[in-house]
């Protein structure tokens, strides 16, 4: 689409006064009151929030190697209507995502995709083995530009290669995302691990297996001077540990997933397979807890874990399900829900944990195609117009992913996007793909 | 039964009840010849309390103690799907068995007569007796199966928009017969037997 | 009655009263009759479904719906989903289409009968027979029914049970069936086999056996399983007997009414030792013959009667 000129009218940026902006050019070119339209098409935005485009850094595209579950393409739709215009490709595809020829490729068919900038992560270890490091470099030099490296599915568990991967990255301001779970504590395991697992028979994953991973990190990090990003943060223990490493000023960041915002462990009652996930669903006292890490900056961002799964990997067994969440189109409504509605966070808040954090510690708020940047003139067109007064039923069946593993299927959620710009050209609008 | 019985009319009384059951024990014995090799069999749940008197009255009137016990039918009612699964009643055959025996079944009410054949099919698991009589406090009439009693304590004609009721002091305190409306609008017999 | 019989918490204490009394007919019919077999579920089918080999849950299942005259078919579905065999919704489906009127489910991983009963694939009763280290309810059922019949009614009644609860589905049963009934259940175990939480479930928990036997009316021993010491759940097999094993100077210490259970199959020497499992107040060879009418009683109750939903005009029992 070549560009064009658009007039936003009356949106509430970032939730405070109605205002104009002016997309021209794929920037804002003028932000005010009663801007005049000239040429420009105009989209009335009474009474919607305008945000900056929202930035994931932690989704599955699944593509390549799981072509069935979701592509760059249908995954970025997804996000598209979700408000995100950049997301960050998780490394655990098939082949993993850890030469610089993956996630070439990857970065690539995003491009070519056009819905949202696609970021990939690259794998810290070979083949996610934990054995080796990848060619962390290789991949930070390439075209898809890397700066965070996860081995996302699987922990770096091993002390010394976490230390070296820590290490290493700093060359070219990297970070390593961990995903933070002690494998031998989680042997098998099913869900959270309490009175609940007992009852229900399923092995437990314990909060320890994620807390202690997180504290030995959080040292690790301090001792050679690196930055840490903690992936999807379950845990009240483990908001209490960055908590701390914060206090003391250490460069550690953290991410929430919507659904660890929303859903509890009692879910799996019904052996209903959508609510398997990886770290399983905690307590309400855990949802409470990253709430509150979440308010109050101790939890830096909220990052979907989108994690498309073909029907027949959910329609069976609990102990033979995949583990796993579909979240880009609900992530915004379910913290419009669990933090905007309860007063926790402001909108401009949102735009911090959704927008200019995940795009700082993703190091793409800044280049040619900078993400998370304020809107404000002169800035790139990223811009997210959301309607929070309106709710919706969620329909797995109407999403644009290629999957339906929805946990929020039939759930009534607030808040609908209404448009996405990305550099300018909607993506969205009236809430359906361009 | 949590039914208001208020409008029901009294068509046998603790007497006449009484009456009843003494006649039928001289014919159970006369037919009899006697009262030796009788068993007499109660079909719950109210044909087992009347079981229990009749035999008392069997066993003075002839001076021989009768062999009395219980046969529950539920499992081989042709019914059984036609309403939730039900408590089993509990099944006692005296310890001299059927075999060769004189059987006479109790019961409170004749109405379709399907529960007297679910009694003799549950009776063949048993044993083979050498015949089996019915003996019953009320005959309703409106028989869906060739089924009839050797022994009524009263013959009551009835519509099938009528419930009978049958009371004994052993499960309900006093001794009665009543008769009402039914609760619901029955099409068949078969339904209105149902307990 | 439950539609399903999927966890001992799906019985109200009336529901399992009912079900007790009715094992308690059940077993009057069948014992010392020459006909055996009673025509209550004639035309209908049970499906008996066995992704783990069970071969005595299965036997009596088979039994007891043979007994009521059901056509039983053996589904024996070892491919699960779990190794990429038929999945369980085709198991379901196909299932469905062969007129299933009830489904008894063993399975190796916990909630699978429960999603069978809750996923629409399917529309017949399930039972379920052993599932992960879920549960296992007719087990408990059976349990209880024996138990019964040596000490009479269950209220306040102590009962200690005695081994790995954590990966052990029958203690899990027992717990919340005999709180239901009333028991007071003390589990003994080293705390390596106690699940995390236990401490608010519905019954006593302790380390040490001895203490607990005397005031005892009946005890289980579960099943131990050697190998778990090679996950450090014990040191030793030899430990493990001295510690938590019923022998003879233990048997001593209970009171001369208590009986002893064990769910079977047993390791002789390891949780109980020879002398204490043949003694005349083992009731274990009991537990077997019970089982059969304990799901001849559960089948009749599940299957036998109208679908609730079933449009009823009948008045009610009385």
């Amino acid at each position: 689409m070549s560009p064009q000129t658009v007039l936003v009218k009356g949106a509430r940026v970032l939730g405070g006064e109605p205002a104009d902006l002016l997309l021209r050019d794929g920037v804002i070119a003028e932000l005010g009151q009663s801007i005049d339209a000239g040429d420009a098409r105009v989209v009335q935005a009474d009474g919607l929030v305008a945000l900056p485009g929202l930035v994931d850094l932690h989704t599955h595209l699944r593509e390549p190697g799981r072509e069935d579950a979701e592509t760059v393409d249908t995954g970025t739709r997804a996000a598209a209507l979700g408000g995100f215009t950049a997301v960050h490709a998780m490394a655990n595809t098939d082949p993993v995502a850890d030469t610089a020829g993956v996630v070439e490729q990857v970065w690539r068919l995003g491009r070519e995709a056009g819905h949202a900038d696609v970021r990939p992560v690259g794998a810290v270890t070979v083949g996610l083995a934990g054995e080796r490091l990848a060619e962390l470099g290789a991949m930070a030099d390439s075209a898809a530009n890397v700066r965070v490296f996860s081995d996302d599915g699987r922990c770096v568990d091993d002390a010394i290669l976490m230390r070296r991967a820590l290490e290493y990255v700093k060359a070219f301001d990297g970070v390593v995302a961990q995903h933070a779970q002690e494998p031998r504590l989680t042997e098998g395991a099913q869900m959270n691990e309490g009175e609940l697992s007992g009852r229900l028979g399923l092995r437990g994953w314990p909060s320890v297996a994620e807390e202690a991973i997180i504290a030995r990190d959080v040292l690790l990090a301090a001792h050679v001077g690196s930055r840490l990003h903690i992936c999807h943060l379950s845990t009240r223990g483990s908001a209490e540990i960055v908590r701390l490493a914060k206090a003391r000023g250490l460069p550690v960041t953290a991410e929430v997933t919507p659904h660890h915002l929303l859903l509890t462990e009692e879910l799996v009652a019904t052996y209903d397979a959508r609510y398997k996930v990886n770290p399983p669903l905690r307590t309400a006292d855990d949802v409470a807890a990253v709430r509150e890490g979440l308010a109050d900056g101790t939890i830096d961002i909220v990052a979907t874990d989108h994690a498309p799964h073909p029907v027949e990997d959910k329609e069976c067994e609990w102990d033979a399900a995949a583990f796993g969440m579909l979240g880009l189109e609900t992530a915004l409504s379910v913290v419009q829900h669990t933090m905007v509605d309860t007063g926790l966070l402001s909108w401009s808040d949102v735009a911090d944990r959704m927008s200019f954090a995940p795009a700082r510690i993703g190091r793409c708020d800044a280049g040619t195609a900078a993400q998370g940047r304020p809107l404000a003139v002169g800035e790139p067109a990223n811009i997210t117009l959301v309607d929070p007064s309106v709710s919706r039923t969620v329909d797995p069946w109407q999403s644009a992913s290629l999957s339906r593993n929805s946990p929020y299927e039939g759930m009534k959620l607030p808040g609908q996007v209404v448009a996405t710009f990305l550099r300018g050209r909607p993506t969205v609008e009236d809430g359906a793909l361009t | 039964m949590s039914r208001d019985l208020s409008d029901f009319r009294t068509v046998l009384s603790e007497d006449e009840i009484n009456r009843a059951l003494a006649r039928m024990a001289h014919e159970v014995v006369e037919r009899n010849k006697g009262a030796s090799d009788l068993v007499i069999l109660g079909i719950p749940s109210r044909g087992v309390p009347l079981a229990g008197r009749l035999a008392d009255r069997v066993s003075s009137v002839d001076g021989v103690d009768v062999p009395v016990g219980a046969l529950d039918v539920t499992m081989y009612r042709d019914d059984l799907r036609l309403r939730p699964a039900r408590a089993l009643e509990r099944t006692e055959i005296p310890p001299g068995g059927v075999d060769g025996k004189v059987v006479v079944f109790v019961d409170d009410v004749l109405f379709s007569g399907r529960t007297i054949r679910a009694a003799l099919t549950a009776l063949d698991d048993v044993g083979r007796p050498r015949a089996v009589r019915l003996a019953v406090l009320v005959d309703r009439g409106h028989r869906e199966l060739p089924i009839r009693a050797d022994h009524v304590g009263k013959n009551l004609p009835t519509s099938l928009r009528e419930s009978v009721k049958v009371l004994l002091s052993e499960t309900d305190g006093r001794d009665a017969v009543l008769v009402g409306a039914a609760d619901d609008v029955v099409h068949h017999a078969d339904a209105g037997e149902a307990r | 009655m439950i539609r399903h019989l999927l966890s001992a918490a799906d019985l109200s204490r009336s529901d399992a009263t009912l079900l007790l009394d009715t094992t308690e007919e059940m077993l009057r019919l069948t014992e010392g009759r020459s006909v055996k077999k009673l025509p209550t579920l004639r035309g209908r089918t049970v499906v008996n479904l066995f992704f783990e080999d069970s071969t005595r849950t299965r036997t009596s299942f088979e039994l007891a719906a043979k007994r009521l005259s059901a056509d039983v078919i053996n589904f024996s579905a070892k491919g699960s989903s779990v190794s990429k065999g038929e999945s369980l919704k085709d198991t379901a489906l196909t299932l469905a289409a062969m007129g299933a009127d009830g489904v008894v489910v063993r399975h190796s991983a916990s909630g699978a009968p429960y999603r069978l009963a809750s996923s629409g694939w399917i529309d017949a009763r399930v039972l379920n027979a052993g599932d992960g280290t879920h549960e296992h309810p007719t087990q408990a059922l059976l349990d209880a029914f024996t138990m019964r019949r040596h000490l009479g009614d269950l209220d306040g009644r102590k009962i200690v049970i005695v081994g790995d609860v954590l990966h052990g589905r029958v203690a899990r049963s027992n717990v919340i069936l005999l709180n239901t009934l009333g028991a007071r259940v003390t589990l003994v175990a080293p705390p390596t086999l106690l699940p995390l939480g236990v401490e608010n479930w519905p019954c006593d928990v302790s380390y040490h056996l001895d203490p607990v036997l005397p005031d005892a009316d009946a005890v289980m021993m579960l099943r131990v399983q050697r190998e778990r010491m090679n996950a450090a759940f014990f040191p030793s097999a030899r430990e493990y007997s001295r510690r938590y094993g019923l022998d003879a100077r233990r048997f001593g210490l209970l009171s001369d009414e208590a009986i002893v259970l064990h769910p079977g199959p047993m390791n002789r020497g390891m949780e109980i030792t020879a002398d204490v499992a043949d003694s005349e107040r083992s009731v274990i060879v009991e537990q077997v013959s019970n089982g059969v009418c304990v799901r001849m009683a559960a089948l009749y109750l599940m299957l036998a009667g109208a679908d609730e939903t079933a449009d009823d005009v009948h008045e009610g029992a009385a």
